[in-house]
């Protein structure tokens, strides 16, 4: 059978989540130059350390990796002395006052974590929390999903979003093969290649490009989707849009494998933003799905997540459990017990949950009021250009439209730190914040085209 | 394929039309997983699922490698309650950076290496925080294959089960390296000398620090020294696993005994920390990987590889574990606390062999059981065949993996003599 390829998001810069994962596997070799970001030393292979002058050093030919790019944007950010720099590189929440945000029914879950005498830290199994499973597979598919009326989904813990797509993608195609080919990478051996997405005229879907990449792809094409809150570009399908892919990927045997980065963060609703997942489910097909609670739990660091297969029936899902142990085992034996302890926490109490999902709801309102805020401020200094799109897009990220000169000069004049693809975080804005942007926004764009 | 198309869509405008068996049953002939074979169970961690499952008041689990106090029960240490309260509610759970906690990577430095190492103050450690032992493992053997494509790894007989595992993951081809001496359940050292001589010079070895699992057997300091010199001579490359830290002896210092004779010869070595153990930390998935470089900036980068192998894997590894191990080792007092509670755990250990000793003598067992107070740390390679592993778990309830490891953290005051009089039966001879 063997599913042969899967296929990333394409936007001007690729799917962040999948050019992380394909990104290790361009092997270093000593003629690789290293950094591309401005503060990194100068290019290591050249420089003449013991090592290359005939050592015993078994690392003598090896370069240094190139550095993050959003790592460098965070780094020139923290040397800046400016004070009206803002951040708009980072991928997590902030608050009106610019401050990291841990929930509070989350610290309430910790309380009862650590106050519990009897709570231990024993291993894990392999698959992870029986409960968190069964709880992160009924948030994402809903209780009365029904694939989980008739067992058909395997669940087990991993380590975020990353982790749930590595474990997946390992099963999918476990014989690694680090080959250096030019134009292709390769990741867990499958070849990845790209469909189209993100239109940069209208800023929004390339709907019809998009048909278009999913039709010619061969049949057992994995597809990665994101259910909602496109990162980086904010643009996601409707619900008719979705239907239509729906339609096309099942009747091509194209196998969806979701990545839910942002369920209840986009809109607010964790329903509404499990959309297009369920109705994926509701056919009776397959697909795969990793699932994250570093954002809308805030437990970044922690690195809780799930991935979850929905099987043809419960048999073969069994059967697919016991062989993501397969895979889980030699890479961490089992998952880290904390972050997965506070989320069963809350999610199995009703009262904690609602809280959660007020908090949650919090969140999302406050960027989407950034949003509407930044449009606003742009169109009262009559900034030229449609910025619709700021609030058009949805979830933490704005694919502002912007290129690198602008986004340099915004960097050098106005202490705006961002990718150079244009990205900003809406999280690390605030009301004291937004007319600052906007001022830099106007004058990038009048005085740089 | 087009005939599953047509009706998936048209089960999906009128589900309630098909029954639920003959959905199920056309889904599971298309199914793309419907080949999938159900996946052996874990040899070790399905021991541990066959004890829950026995209802028998007499069970005894000596299975899985994790530490009981006497009464049996799973313990988390003083010194780890103390580091949680002062978490919570005062840090936050950013991400932490791709390589981990900066903190833990010092503090885990400075046991494996010694306080004052020479090489933590000329930065030629590339280090990374990394998910516990098996997670440093494989990011080690991933590493290889990547930048040591022609390496392969020789791997003691017998060695932990999933350390096969991780490397045939990574494709990193495997070789087995002599080390178990059935006879004298003893180390086979001659054997061993004999196997590092006949590898082709610069070979890679997988070496237990201390307390090897599962057979307990560790060389003498002479013996390390020798093998050392020997690595020597060929240029082999020495990757230590270092799990049971502090816990084998009950000193961390002397425990880490192996590792400090092969830095002084010179060696560039390889090591997998893990807190599992140690610091009872089992489930939060503590440890670190480094590897010692020829000067800084090979450690750089060294390090910034390191990184991009754990990226794709999981990002940024779980800060709960790392900002417990930092706050312990950071603080003179609770490091304290640590040290002595590590001291106990070992202790304890150490009179539960004694004990298991005398129980077996004192039943009259014509055998010799002076292996088991001679290995060191958490198990004991009893001898046992399979088929007496078999009969202690059918006809006793006693759990234990097949290759006959006891893991002594399991034995308690309570059930030592139930154990020992069940091996007695099950080995004495007819």
């Amino acid at each position: 059978m063997a599913p042969a390829n899967v296929r990333a998001a394409q936007a001007p810069s690729a799917d962040r989540r999948l050019s992380t994962l394909v990104r290790h596997l361009l092997p270093s070799s000593p003629r690789r130059t290293a950094a591309t970001a401005a503060d990194t030393s100068a290019t290591l292979e050249s420089f003449p350390t013991m090592a290359s002058q005939g050592s015993s050093s078994v690392f003598a030919a090896l370069a240094q990796a190139p550095e993050d790019p959003i790592l460098g944007v965070t780094v020139a950010y923290n040397k800046d002395p400016s004070p009206v720099k803002v951040n708009l590189g980072v991928g997590a929440y902030r608050t009106e006052e610019g401050k990291p945000l841990v929930l509070k029914v989350v610290r309430r879950a910790e309380q009862m974590l650590i106050n519990n005498p009897s709570r231990v830290k024993e291993y894990l199994p392999i698959t992870g929390l029986a409960e968190f499973n069964k709880l992160s597979a009924k948030l994402i598919f809903g209780a009365d999903s029904p694939a989980i009326q008739e067992n058909r989904v395997a669940t087990v813990q991993c380590l975020s979003g990353t982790g749930s797509l590595r474990v997946g993608a390992h099963y999918l195609h476990p014989q690694p093969t680090w080959g250096n080919h030019p134009k292709v990478f390769t990741l867990s051996g499958l070849t990845v290649r790209s469909y189209r997405y993100y239109d940069p005229a209208t800023r929004g879907l390339d709907f019809k490009g998009l048909l278009e990449d999913l039709s010619s792809a061969p049949s057992g094409s994995i597809v990665l989707l994101h259910a909602c809150a496109h990162n980086p570009t904010g643009v996601d399908p409707t619900i008719d849009q979705w239907e239509q892919i729906r339609q096309l990927m099942r009747s091509k045997s194209l196998l969806p494998f979701f990545d839910s980065a942002y369920q209840g963060f986009a809109s607010g609703s964790l329903d509404k933003d499990a959309r297009s997942v369920r109705m994926f489910v509701a056919d009776g097909g397959e697909l795969l799905m990793a699932q994250s609670y570093a954002k809308n739990m805030g437990l970044y660091g922690e690195r809780v997540g799930a991935l979850s297969i929905v099987c043809g029936s419960a048999d073969v899902a069994v059967r697919v459990e016991s062989q993501l142990k397969l895979v889980i085992r030699p890479m961490y034996s089992n998952p880290p017990l904390h972050g997965a302890s506070i989320v069963a926490t809350i999610l199995r109490d009703s009262e904690m949950f609602n809280e959660w999902t007020l908090e949650l709801k919090a969140m999302a309102d406050r960027i989407i009021s950034m949003r509407q805020q930044l449009f606003d401020a742009l169109k009262s200094r009559g900034t030229p250009g449609d910025w619709s799109h700021i609030i058009k897009q949805i979830g933490m990220f704005t694919f502002t439209g912007l290129n690198s000169e602008q986004v340099a000069f915004m960097r050098q004049e106005y202490h705006i730190y961002m990718t150079s693809d244009g990205r900003i975080s809406m999280a690390g804005l605030s009301t004291r914040t937004v007319p600052h942007l906007s001022d830099a926004i106007h004058a990038a764009v009048t005085q740089l085209k | 394929m087009a005939t599953l198309s047509l009706a998936a869509s048209s089960a999906a405008r009128r589900p309630a039309l098909l029954p639920p068996r003959l959905l199920a049953a056309r889904a599971m002939a298309s199914s793309l997983f419907g080949h999938v074979e159900p996946a052996p169970k874990d040899p070790i961690l399905g021991v541990t699922e066959a004890f829950l499952a026995d209802p028998s008041p007499d069970k005894v689990n000596v299975g899985v490698g994790a530490y009981r106090d006497d009464n049996g029960q799973p313990v988390v240490l003083s010194c780890v309650r103390e580091a949680e309260r002062r978490i919570l509610g005062n840090l936050n759970m950013e991400y932490l950076p791709m390589g981990g906690s900066i903190k833990m990577i010092e503090e885990s430095l400075k046991l494996a290496y010694g306080e004052d190492s020479g090489f933590i103050k000329d930065k030629r450690i590339a280090a990374v925080q990394a998910l516990s032992d098996t997670g440093a493992c494989r990011l080690f053997a991933d590493f290889q294959k990547r930048f040591l494509p022609d390496s392969q790894i020789y791997i003691s007989t017998p060695t932990w089960s999933n350390h096969h595992n991780i490397w045939r993951d990574a494709q990193v081809p495997q070789k087995t390296f002599t080390y178990y001496h059935p006879e004298s359940r003893g180390l086979d050292f001659s054997g061993l000398m004999n196997d590092i001589k006949n590898a082709p010079d610069g070979s890679f070895f997988l070496l237990h620090a201390c307390a090897h699992n599962p057979t307990g057997v560790d060389p003498t300091e002479e013996q390390w020294r020798e093998i050392s010199h020997q690595f020597k001579v060929k240029k082999h490359f020495p990757f230590f696993d270092m799990a049971y830290q502090g816990f084998a002896s009950g000193d961390p210092e002397r425990d880490a005994k192996a590792i400090r004779i092969f830095l002084e010869d010179g060696h560039q070595i390889g090591c997998a920390q893990s807190y599992a153990k140690n610091m009872g930390l089992y489930g939060q998935r503590a440890g670190c990987l480094s590897i010692l470089c020829e000067d800084e900036m090979q450690a750089v980068a060294v390090k910034s590889q390191l990184q991009q192998i754990a990226r794709p894997m999981y990002s940024n590894p779980p800060v709960h574990g790392a900002l417990v191990v930092s706050i312990i080792l950071n603080d003179p007092e609770l490091k304290g606390l640590w040290l002595k509670e590590v001291k106990g755990m070992a202790d304890r250990i150490i009179g539960m062999r004694k004990a298991l000793k005398e129980n077996l003598e004192k039943l009259g067992s014509p055998l010799s059981w002076d292996h088991i107070t001679n290995q060191i740390g958490m198990f004991c390679y009893s001898g046992m065949t399979p088929e007496q592993v078999d009969r202690l778990t059918n006809e006793y309830h006693i759990y234990m993996t097949r290759n006959g490891r006891i893991s002594m953290a399991g034995v308690t005051t309570g059930n030592v003599a139930y154990l020992a009089n069940a091996i007695h039966e099950v080995t004495k001879p007819n």
